[in-house]
């Protein structure tokens, strides 16, 4: 059996208040990554749709798309595990092109989350928790990974400035990514400034600069079997290493809380499947939804202990110049985070880097790229390891 | 005409929104109303669960029998939220925390009248079943 590739990446830029319908905004990703790989809508022999439910009017996306898309009558279906929707969709695009099932296959992530206020997607953000045990406590996702930021804090000695760092560097790639919302600079002293919006107390100890916003976006991911990306793509990037695992989605069932243990489970089976070690990742797109969840991400995925975090950042090992770059598109912090998009969008800027074709945000030379990818309060982890 | 079947919707009365209704474990919400916190317990194989459960993951048992949460649990973390969802706007502010009781952990609230300076992580706590404004039922940790 031979190889997986990605012959193809496309997103949209992440906004708020897409003008258009969800078929509309999820075209755009699906026609960049069409562009890209240079292929026909003949050639796709399979789409997997994949978003988080309840933001659309419209029920099973999918068939919608297909049609919209040119996709008909090949086959179609929806996929969701929450924001790590879209690499889920990616290990099951694998799957389908490794058995033989199919030869080409899109994954189609997307979410307009602009169609409802902030209170009420907060709403339904905590509905991703468990619904009959947490959510009548009136819980949501920041104060989940608040929850963790406190436990980190205390065992290790993390702190509010370390925090800020993260959204510095963050902001430092948004800058220059023309796909991101969040384009400003951001300095560490705005999160100490009580005028500053940055500073603003969201759920304890998590600040406004802390959380990454709701956007409204898509992407897209072409795969094909060794032999199409052979003929089809000039740079295909190989997907050399695949991991996915879950946890109990009441926090009652969780020993961790400094750290996620499906981003540990992942990444480890991800490592062993690809042959390789925390030390050959070259370049990594980690799921920074706070800036605790990156610091968290360092040590989950064995870039550092437990603990070190926060060293990390300090010494800017994760800028594009250190020792393993992270997150040098800007992250969910500044690209901003639509849900079912947001997967899609991490595997891109790695395929980009490995085909030394991301501009101002290339990292020198890398061979081996990773993508950490959460759904929910680590409920979901998935962890891909793409080489050139 | 057949009669109306009565549909047992107890939990619908836990927490400031409650978004189940029907639970094979209605009965926690008669023992809120008496005072009780209660857990399960498979009575196959012994294990122990918070959040009560009907069915046992481990032997496959549905043969379970209540247990009363008492003593003290140790504050394993906790969030004070500025916002909240909808619905739950005139409980603001409020604190979501773990309680870590060795065989088992409960999710909740910690009690209003708590202020922050003094909530402090592995502090020793215990749970109390309490009355929302709005007549629901839920249950917060109080200091022992
Ligand atoms: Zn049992």
């Amino acid at each position: 059996m031979g190889k997986v590739a990605i012959i193809g990446v496309g997103q949209s830029a992440f906004v708020r208040g897409y003008p258009g319908s969800i078929r509309e905004l999820a075209f755009v990703g699906f026609k960049g990554a069409m562009q890209d790989a240079q292929v026909s809508v003949k050639d796709i022999d399979a789409s997997i749709i994949c978003s988080a439910p309840e933001y659309d009017k419209q029920r099973s996306p999918s068939g919608v798309f297909a049609e919209y898309f040119g996709l008909i009558p090949q086959p179609t279906c929806y996929l969701e595990s929450l924001c790590s929707s879209t690499s889920m969709g990616l290990r099951m695009a694998y799957s389908l092109v490794k058995s033989g099932l199919h030869d080409i296959v899109a994954v189609v992530g997307f979410q307009k989350m602009s169609e409802i206020s902030s209170a009420e997607s907060q709403e339904r953000m905590g509905r991703g928790a468990d619904i009959q045990w947490e959510s009548p406590f009136g819980t949501m996702m920041p104060a989940y990974y608040a929850m963790f930021a406190r436990a980190h804090m205390e065992k290790y000695g993390t702190t509010l400035d370390d925090l800020a760092l993260i959204r510095v560097k963050a902001a430092t790639y948004g800058q220059i990514n023309e796909k991101a919302l969040f384009r400003k600079p951001v300095a560490v002293e705005m999160f100490s400034d009580p005028d500053h919006f940055m500073s603003g107390p969201v759920s304890s100890p998590l600040r406004v600069g802390d959380c990454c916003a709701n956007a409204d976006g898509s992407s897209c991911i072409i795969v094909a079997n060794e032999e199409k990306a052979m003929a089809l793509c000039k740079k295909p990037v190989w997907i050399l290493g695949l991991g996915a695992a879950s946890a109990s989605v009441n926090m009652t069932g969780r020993d961790l809380f400094t750290g996620l243990a499906v981003a540990r489970d992942a990444s480890q089976q991800a490592y062993k499947m690809a042959g390789v070690t925390p030390k050959d990742i070259d370049v990594a797109e980690v799921h920074d939804c706070f800036t605790v969840s990156e610091i968290m991400a360092y040590e989950d995925l064995g870039f550092v202990k437990p603990g070190e975090g926060k060293e990390l950042i300090r010494s800017k090992e994760t800028y594009k110049e250190g020792s393993i770059p992270v997150n040098v598109d800007g992250g969910l912090l500044s690209k901003g985070h639509p849900i079912g998009a947001t997967g899609g969008s991490q595997i891109r800027t790695i395929v980009l880097e490995l085909r030394n074709e991301a501009g101002e945000m290339q990292v020198k030379k890398p061979e081996i790229g990773l993508v950490h990818n959460i759904g929910g309060v680590g409920l979901y982890g998935v962890v891909t390891i793409l080489g050139r | 005409m057949s009669e109306k079947k009565e549909i047992d919707d107890r939990f619908k009365k836990f927490g400031t929104v409650s978004f189940a209704s029907v639970t094979k474990v209605n009965d926690f919400i008669d023992f809120l109303e008496k005072d009780k916190v209660m857990g399960t317990r498979c009575k196959d194989c012994g294990v122990a669960f918070f959040p009560p459960r009907a069915d046992c993951y481990q032997c496959f048992s549905s043969d379970i029998e209540w247990f009363e949460i008492s003593g003290k649990g140790k504050l394993l973390t906790y969030s004070k939220l500025k916002y909240a969802p909808v619905g739950f706007e005139n409980d603001l502010p409020y604190c979501i925390a773990l309680l870590d009781y060795g065989d088992y952990k409960i999710f909740g609230r910690i009690a209003s009248n708590i202020p922050e300076d003094k909530i402090e992580l592995g502090m020793e706590m215990k749970v109390v079943v309490n009355k929302l404004p709005n007549g629901q039922l839920n249950f917060v940790f109080d200091k022992v």
